[in-house]
């Protein structure tokens, strides 16, 4: 076991390795950064000591170790645009993204979940097949399409919601948060949404696929055998039976939730980390760039990591096998 | 005579079980029809969108069922150029199924080249290549894509590069497990012990074997490489303004929405969606026919 996870975790080094070089070559082909930090009539001067400030006179592969070697002091370099530690940068933008993708994939989970098992106890009644229908939807619509039609009905027409922004905050544990104003909810409210149809589809169609396939199967004729409700049978057989693969996708779907969040950010002006990297991109911020793909990069694995983990503790026979 | 022929070759029947699901039916219908119009669509509308001295500025914005100065009917209306959106979308939709297709190909070809020859000559190779496509597929697609298509820079071209890395993966991750299952089997041993050529066994028997899945995957990613480029270019990452898939057309008019005029933004996303959600419609009935666990 302890071999395993020495083994996983080397692993992981070398892919973060691998992702920091490929990252950094494809950043460093994005046009030339310099052109877009001073004006084009500056001087040759301010130009040459701009370059040499930023580093960039430097060959590849030197501006690729001193990378290195400053991600390893934890230092992930200045943003050109906001002229501030990215680290800093980043850490200002993360709790709005953060309570953004909570409050999404919650949402999504407590509602798709039920739906979806319904959906697969009856596959063929007309609520399941609307149910189906509305996640069929949310599975091929793309997001900024419904984010769309949510402003242009909810703020738009009805007026009953704001289009964009994060409105008041309030300060808990020293980090501004929207979710606890009336205020901050409102503008809350439409993001999340937009940002949970799609969880809320994949979690509705994998219910549904595993109370489905579970329906079937020897346990919950021996449960109805024995006479228990159909009630029990749902929530005390096949809600255990199919939580595993639910909890899974819960748990990548919230690291997804990270990438998703770029679009529905950039739609509703929610200052979070996706509209950073989508404004970061057009004004090519390099180090904003690279440190949020690395950020991102390093989460994923995490993640894998841990499920990789987890599934080892849980599972006897994929310990024997590896070990 | 026809309900012979639906006995007999496995296609007629998939068809004769795929025809009684009428929304399934009704989908393919709408997918043929919106096919036929966009290679129709030079014939079929009142202007071509991208001449620009066919555009008259001063129709600009005009609401649907506006009678312009070139005596022709806008129904959808016209977008911030004076274009008619119903030529734009028409023509968009050209582009989107054009891009969507190649990159969907492409993606298949590729993907299902790596997967089947992973499973085929399995040992290191196979554990190299399959735990690579393992971390990509844990990175969001659309992350994939929005950074490729950033880094390549606008055009048809980097565009459908980006497309095809973001999702060959998920071709040779579904060929990988039908091929490592069918590699086991005895008729490919027996294949083998003959002197065909390697080459000949993967792609004549192990390969026709594995097409189930395969379908399945590619029809759901069709419409995925449509959708993900509709995102791309909507973000201003996608196409170049001269060819204006759906997509930016849609991030075209989201700036005069909030004014009211929804028409710009609304009718070429109704376009899209139909499309998007037609295929996927396909796919899942094709999906549920050919899912072994399902059928007792």
């Amino acid at each position: 076991m302890i071999g395993f996870i020495i083994h996983r975790v080397m692993q992981a080094f070398v892919v973060m390795a691998v992702i920091s070089l490929l990252v950094f070559i494809g950043v460093y082909a994005i046009g030339n950064p310099i052109d877009v930090l001073i004006s084009p009539d500056a001087t040759q001067q301010i130009r040459e000591d701009a370059i040499r400030a930023y580093g960039l006179d430097q060959p590849l592969w030197k501006q690729y170790l001193d990378f290195v070697t400053r991600l390893l002091h934890g230092d992930f370099g200045r943003s050109f645009v906001y002229n501030m530690p990215v680290l800093e940068l980043i850490g200002s933008r993360l709790p709005a993204t953060t309570e953004l993708a909570l409050a999404a994939v919650m949402g999504a989970t407590l509602l798709g979940v039920p739906l979806g098992m319904y959906a697969g106890y009856r596959p063929d009644g007309v609520l399941a097949k609307t149910i189906m229908a509305v996640s069929i939807l949310g599975f091929s619509v793309p997001t900024f399409w419904i984010g769309l039609v949510l402003i242009f009905t909810f703020a738009v027409q009805l007026g009953w919601l704001p289009a964009g922004g994060r409105g008041d905050t309030t300060t808990l544990f020293g980090i501004e948060w929207s979710f606890l104003t009336f205020d901050g909810l409102t503008h809350l409210f439409l993001p999340a949404l937009n940002l949970s149809l799609f969880k809320f589809a994949m979690m509705v169609r994998l219910a549904r696929a595993g109370t489905r396939e579970t329906m079937l199967t020897d346990t919950v004729k021996f449960a109805r055998a024995a006479g228990e409700s159909e009630w029990t049978i749902l929530t005390r057989h096949v809600l255990r039976l199919i939580a595993i693969p639910i909890v899974t996708v819960f748990g990548l779907e919230l690291g997804s939730t990270l990438a998703f969040a770029v679009v529905t950010e950039t739609i509703f002006s929610w200052p979070g980390v996706g509209k950073l990297i989508i404004d970061s991109i057009s004004s090519l911020d390099r180090p904003v760039m690279v440190a949020y793909l690395m950020l991102v990069a390093f989460f994923f694995i995490l993640i894998n990591l841990a499920v990789d983990l987890s599934y080892a503790a849980l599972d006897p026979r994929l310990r024997a096998r590896r070990a | 005579m026809a309900g012979l022929m639906e006995s007999t070759s496995p296609f007629g029947r998939f068809w004769s079980e795929f025809r009684q699901n009428r929304i399934a039916l009704g989908a393919l219908a709408v997918v043929a029809v919106i096919v036929a119009i966009a290679i129709l669509a030079p014939w079929i509308t009142p202007q071509n969108p991208y001449d620009l001295s066919n555009l008259v500025l001063t129709d600009a914005r005009r609401p649907p069922g506006f009678v312009g100065s070139k005596g022709f009917t806008h129904w959808l209306g016209t977008d911030a150029q004076g274009r008619d959106l119903y030529s734009a979308i028409l023509y968009g939709l050209r582009i989107s199924i054009e891009v969507g297709l190649v990159a969907g190909a492409l993606a298949f070809a590729i993907g299902v080249t790596l997967g089947t020859f992973a499973a085929y000559l399995g040992g290191r190779i196979e554990a190299l290549i399959m735990r690579v496509i393992d971390l990509q597929l844990s990175f969001p697609a659309i992350l994939l894509a929005l950074v490729l298509a950033a880094v390549l820079g606008q055009g048809k071209g980097p565009l459908i590069a980006a497309l095809v890395t973001a999702q060959y993966a998920y071709f040779a991750r579904t060929a990988h497990g039908a091929a490592s299952a069918e590699r086991s089997k005895e008729y490919v041993e027996a294949a083998l012990s003959t002197p065909l050529s390697p080459r000949r066994v993967v792609f004549r028997h192990i390969l026709p074997n594995c097409l189930p899945p395969l379908i399945v995957v590619a029809t759901v990613q069709i419409a995925n490489s449509i959708a993900l480029e509709a995102t791309l270019s909507f973000l201003g990452l996608g196409l170049p303004v001269s060819e204006p898939s759906l997509g930016m057309l849609i991030a075209n008019g989201f700036q005069y929405m909030l004014s009211g005029r929804y028409w710009i933004s609304i009718y070429p996303g109704v376009a899209l969606i139909v499309l998007i959600v037609a295929i996927n419609l396909v796919g899942d009935q094709i999906r549920d026919q050919l899912n072994p666990r399902l059928r007792r």
